[in-house]
């Protein structure tokens, strides 16, 4: 990836929609994509011209890293693309399914639906920065011990969003449970497992 | 590449596998299935998955997750009309673009879906290949096209295929359909209809190729590595023996990853023109509408009955839509799972300018069976029995209707009573809509056949080595329910071991033959071969054993990781001692055996549903499902109940939500992500209990199991909407049961009192 490119001589509406994950983004920035050669934009505080890039720094998984990324480079697109982290899932693309979920100082975050240049400072958590060594985290022990999964490529969703539910919520009934996962989706069906998984992680937790 | 579309049958790379494995198309099976098998240690309970950790960290590395050196990307160009004759390509903008690798032209001539494949980009990234899609240049002569099954058939429609847009798919005769009308005392009739319902796994389709010399190497999210790999083979003229197909970790297929994809022959090409690996993922919006749905069925069931149940005639007609493909065959749970000497089947595909579909857990099963369980239960109302002992009257001993060979072993009488206690059956209205209130609560129920045998000589390899290590190469793949930890499981058992002591490779077409991941044969196929190859072991071993212990084999059993004396168990050899005198890594190549002769194999089960529907929104809310199945012996309770609560789920979505909608004005899909097509959520899901018959099938192979893929997907959408009609007094018919659905239904006549 050349992130230094300033400037690039096509950008189609669909893959820049589509990078952006759809709904996420302002009229006022559609407008300034649609044509082929555009003026020269010019940013104001705090914005950020839709051609350029910018170095972020941020934690990830306790690591502190630096890079180039460009406006419209999505935080899973760098997780997954440039950093290797590859146990959080591109499923949707569009913040639709939870399944590209990661923390974001602790809280949870669609990453496909949020700018890289977003998570500027923050600290991030993602699936492999779960577990410490070869200890798993509670939450990751339950899943197995119930089955909470079957093809497995939602997991590191459904596991990053009951992280977050455990820590606001340490003994959640069943429709908590359910509420506070309502933004996966499980392909497979395995919801009733999940659940039960989500609700023995909250009583080790709460042993521990 | 100029050639007209062949007939796509979605049937075909499923049921070519599930109807050898039915026993009633294939040859006679080879050896008889050898005695009942030992009583288990482990087989049966619940065993947490081997993979857990490696899924649960991140670690399982899917299709999605592979990157190699110099690696490229590539895109497809679709065709956005959905009838057109193409005029031109244009690709040298396309060619010429920074980063931009190779560009393939794939079409000419007509093209008759919006979606097929017009031209592949290879570029460095992902972004430059599809930024290069833009600048290929597209003259398309656009033509009227039809995405609407009713208008299909109309005089003037335009034709999709030569042969016309109505086919006749099948036809079924069983005794005197005129003659059991006769003998009826009551004739009804009745209409269903089913949708389109898109499979959106979780990991969208995805291929990496990378050719060494003439030897081809895919990894593939595939239901079927040696199927792919025989694809591949065909498709690019090349032989099978140098195409290797490799998949670890995929995220669900549930019929739409069987056999090879028209864009993975495009990686494999794109990958030789560049001399480098090329991996095409596909978007969610490409997987929901390019790669198939399940083919919706319009399902008129006419029956003949007598006063007290007994059916004397079943003419079942269905029109199957399945875009430019054929529709699936929908009828066998009609031929099959009552009683009825007297049947008459008449299928039809209709063609609509949409791509084909595919198979999707349980093809035709699932539609067939939401017609004739909707009719079983409209017709007990008729008849004012309990819709339960309507079924038990014509319960079938033997397959096609009780007039073929008897069934090795059947326990849907079983499932019926577990269910019905489990649920409280005798708590439904008596006479459907007789609740009151604005919300309304019933009680349905829905049965199940489906073949599940599994596939004879299928093939596992277990080896031995000098250091005590164990493992077991199987060209089966694992596509989310749990394959690895079943044969650790079955091969530890055998050979008195612990799960985590054996290797499990799989998922590569370089190991031994084993069927699609598919059509619920992969436990019945797969096990028994491993247990094969165990008990070969086993043997082997205690001949060893014994010349040290100085005793028979037959008196040495292998369990907790030793070879002992059963008349004195303090007499022991480690395993491990034991493999230290072999001389090499030793195979032992296990075959699943056939099935014996003159018996029917099939799967049956019951679901039993609990909803309550607001008779002012038309909002259903299932409350429970319970789902009681015969699937032989069960191998991992804890994954087959997964199965079951997965089969359920997905049932349920299909009532209630999944649709695929298209725009008549311009052919294409109009819902193709997650937000429009609708799946279910956690809020969503009721109480599910899974529950299990526990017959073992010693006829069946050397373990007595079946399949359970499909069997919890086929009844549930049924007994949901029986469970409806059970609380609004009027059957919707239709799914998915929207709420415009159920309020439409509720207008009908016969809703009022």
């Amino acid at each position: 990836m050349d992130s230094g490119r300033k400037k690039k001589k096509v950008v189609t509406r669909r893959s820049f929609l589509q990078s952006m994950g759809g709904g996420a983004i302002g009229a006022g920035v559609v407008s300034r994509v649609l044509g082929k050669d555009l003026p020269a934009h010019q940013s104001g505080p705090g914005e950020m011209d839709i051609f350029s890039s910018k170095k972020i720094a941020f934690t990830v998984n306790g690591k502190k890293t630096s890079l180039d990324v460009r406006a419209d480079e999505t935080l899973l697109q760098v997780l997954r693309d440039r950093l290797k982290l590859s146990g959080t899932k591109r499923v949707c693309n569009r913040g639709e399914c939870g399944g590209c979920t990661v923390l974001l100082n602790g809280k949870p975050v669609y990453s496909c639906h949020m700018l890289a240049v977003r998570a500027d400072g923050a600290e991030i958590l993602t699936i492999e920065g779960l577990a410490a060594g070869e200890k798993l985290h509670p939450v990751q022990q339950a899943f197995i011990d119930k089955d909470g999964y079957q093809c497995g490529f939602c997991t590191p969703g459904f596991i990053m969003a009951t992280v977050a539910l455990l820590a606001k919520n340490g003994q959640p009934s069943p429709d908590e449970i359910k509420a506070g996962l309502a933004g996966n989706l499980c392909r497979c069906g395995n919801y009733q497992r999940i659940y039960a998984a989500v609700g023995a992680a909250a009583e080790a937790m709460r042993k521990s | 590449m100029k050639k007209e579309h062949p007939i796509e049958d979605p049937h075909r790379e499923y049921m070519e596998w599930a109807q050898t494995s039915g026993g009633q198309t294939a040859p006679p099976p080879s050896k008889p299935a050898p005695g009942p098998a030992a009583e288990f240690k482990r087989i049966g309970r619940y065993t947490p998955r081997l993979d857990g950790k490696k899924i649960v960290t991140g670690a399982a590395q899917y299709t999605h997750d592979l990157r190699f050196e110099d690696m490229l990307h590539g895109k497809i160009l679709r065709c956005p009309h959905a009838s057109a004759d193409l005029a031109a390509i244009d690709i040298s903008e396309a060619s010429s673009y920074p980063g931009v690798k190779a560009v393939l032209k794939l079409k000419e001539g007509r093209v008759k879906w919006a979606g097929e494949q017009i031209a592949a980009v290879a570029a460095v990234d992902e972004r430059r290949a599809e930024e290069a899609l833009a600048l290929i240049k597209v003259e398309y002569k656009v033509l009227p096209h039809v995405v609407e099954e009713g208008k299909a058939q109309e005089k003037d429609a335009p034709l999709v295929q030569d042969q016309g847009n109505v086919q006749k798919s099948s036809e079924y005769n069983r005794g005197d359909i005129e003659k059991g009308f006769k003998e009826a005392d009551l004739v009804f009739e009745q209409t269903y209809k089913t949708s389109w319902e898109v499979h959106q796994p979780a990991e969208t389709h995805g291929s990496i190729a990378q050719w060494d010399g003439d030897f081809l190497t895919v990894w593939d999210s595939t239901q079927g590595v040696h199927s792919v790999r025989d694809g591949l083979a065909r498709a690019l003229g090349i032989p099978a023996g140098r195409v290797r197909v490799i998949k670890h970790y995929m995220g669900g297929g549930f019929g739409s990853k069987l056999g090879v994809n028209d864009f993975t022959v495009v990686a494999a090409r794109l990958a030789r023109e560049t001399g480098r690996p090329v991996k095409i993922i596909l978007t969610r919006r490409e997987n929901s509408y390019c790669v198939g749905y399940r083919p919706s069925a319009q399902m008129t069931i006419r029956a003949g009955v007598k006063k007290d149940g007994t059916l004397t005639a079943l003419h079942f007609k269905s029109n199957n839509c399945g875009g430019i493909g054929r529709g699936d065959r929908c009828a066998e749970p009609a031929t099959d799972l009552y009683k009825c000497p007297n049947v008459k089947v008449e299928e039809y595909s209709i063609f609509v300018n949409a791509c084909g579909s595919r198979a999707t857990r349980a093809p035709g099963h699932t539609q067939g069976t939401f017609g004739l369980e909707g009719f079983m239960e409209e017709l007990a109302a008729k008849l004012g029995l309990d819709p339960l002992e309507l079924r038990r009257r014509n319960y079938s001993g033997k397959e096609k209707g009780d007039t073929g060979n008897p069934y090795s072993t059947k326990g849907l009488e079983l499932c019926y009573g577990l269910g019905a206690e489990k649920i409280g059956w005798s708590r439904r209205n008596k006479k459907p809509g007789a609740g009151g209130g604005k919300i309304k609560t019933g009680l349905g129920m829905a049965g199940q056949i489906w073949p599940g045998a599994g596939v004879p000589r299928t093939l596992a390899d277990l080896k031995i080595y000098p250091d005590g290590s164990v493992e077991i190469e199987c060209g089966t793949q694992d596509i989310g329910t749990g394959t690895r930890t079943h044969i650790a499981l079955v091969a530890a058992e055998t050979l008195g071991l612990e799960p985590e002591d054996i290797a499990v490779k799989i998922g590569d077409s370089d190991y031994p033959w084993a069927p699609n991941s598919g059509g619920s044969l992969t436990t019945p196929s797969v096990a028994p071969a491993v247990r094969d190859a165990a008990l070969k072991a086993a043997e082997y071993l205690k001949g060893l054993a014994a010349k040290k212990l100085n005793a028979a084999p037959a008196d040495i059993v292998l369990e907790n990781r030793k070879l002992a004396l059963k008349s004195d168990p303090a007499k022991a050899i480690e395993f491990k001692e034991i493999a230290r005198g072999l001389p090499r890594p030793t195979p032992f190549h296990g075959e699943r055996s056939g099935m014996t002769a003159g018996f029917a194999y099939q799967t049956f089960g019951a679901h039993f549903a609990e909803v309550e529907v607001d008779t002012e929104t038309g909002k259903i809310k299932v409350k429970k499902v319970v789902a009681a199945h015969d699937i032989g012996r069960v191998i991992n309770r804890q994954t087959a109940e997964s199965q079951v609560i997965g089969g359920v789920t997905q049932g349920l979505s299909a009532a209630l939500f999944e649709e695929k909608i298209m725009d008549p004005e311009t052919g294409n899909m109009v819902n193709p992500n997650f937000h429009d097509y609708k799946i279910a959520t956690a809020l969503d899901i009721p109480e599910i209990v899974p529950l299990f018959a526990d017959i073992v099938d010693d006829r069946l192979n050397n373990l007595g199991t079946k399949g359970l893929g499909e069997p919890p997907r086929i009844p549930s959408s049924a007994a949901i909407a029986n469970a409806v009609y059970n609380a609004i007094g009027v059957h919707v018919r239709e799914i998915p049961m929207t709420p415009a659905r159920v309020l439409a239904a509720l207008k009908r006549k016969e809703a009022r009192p």
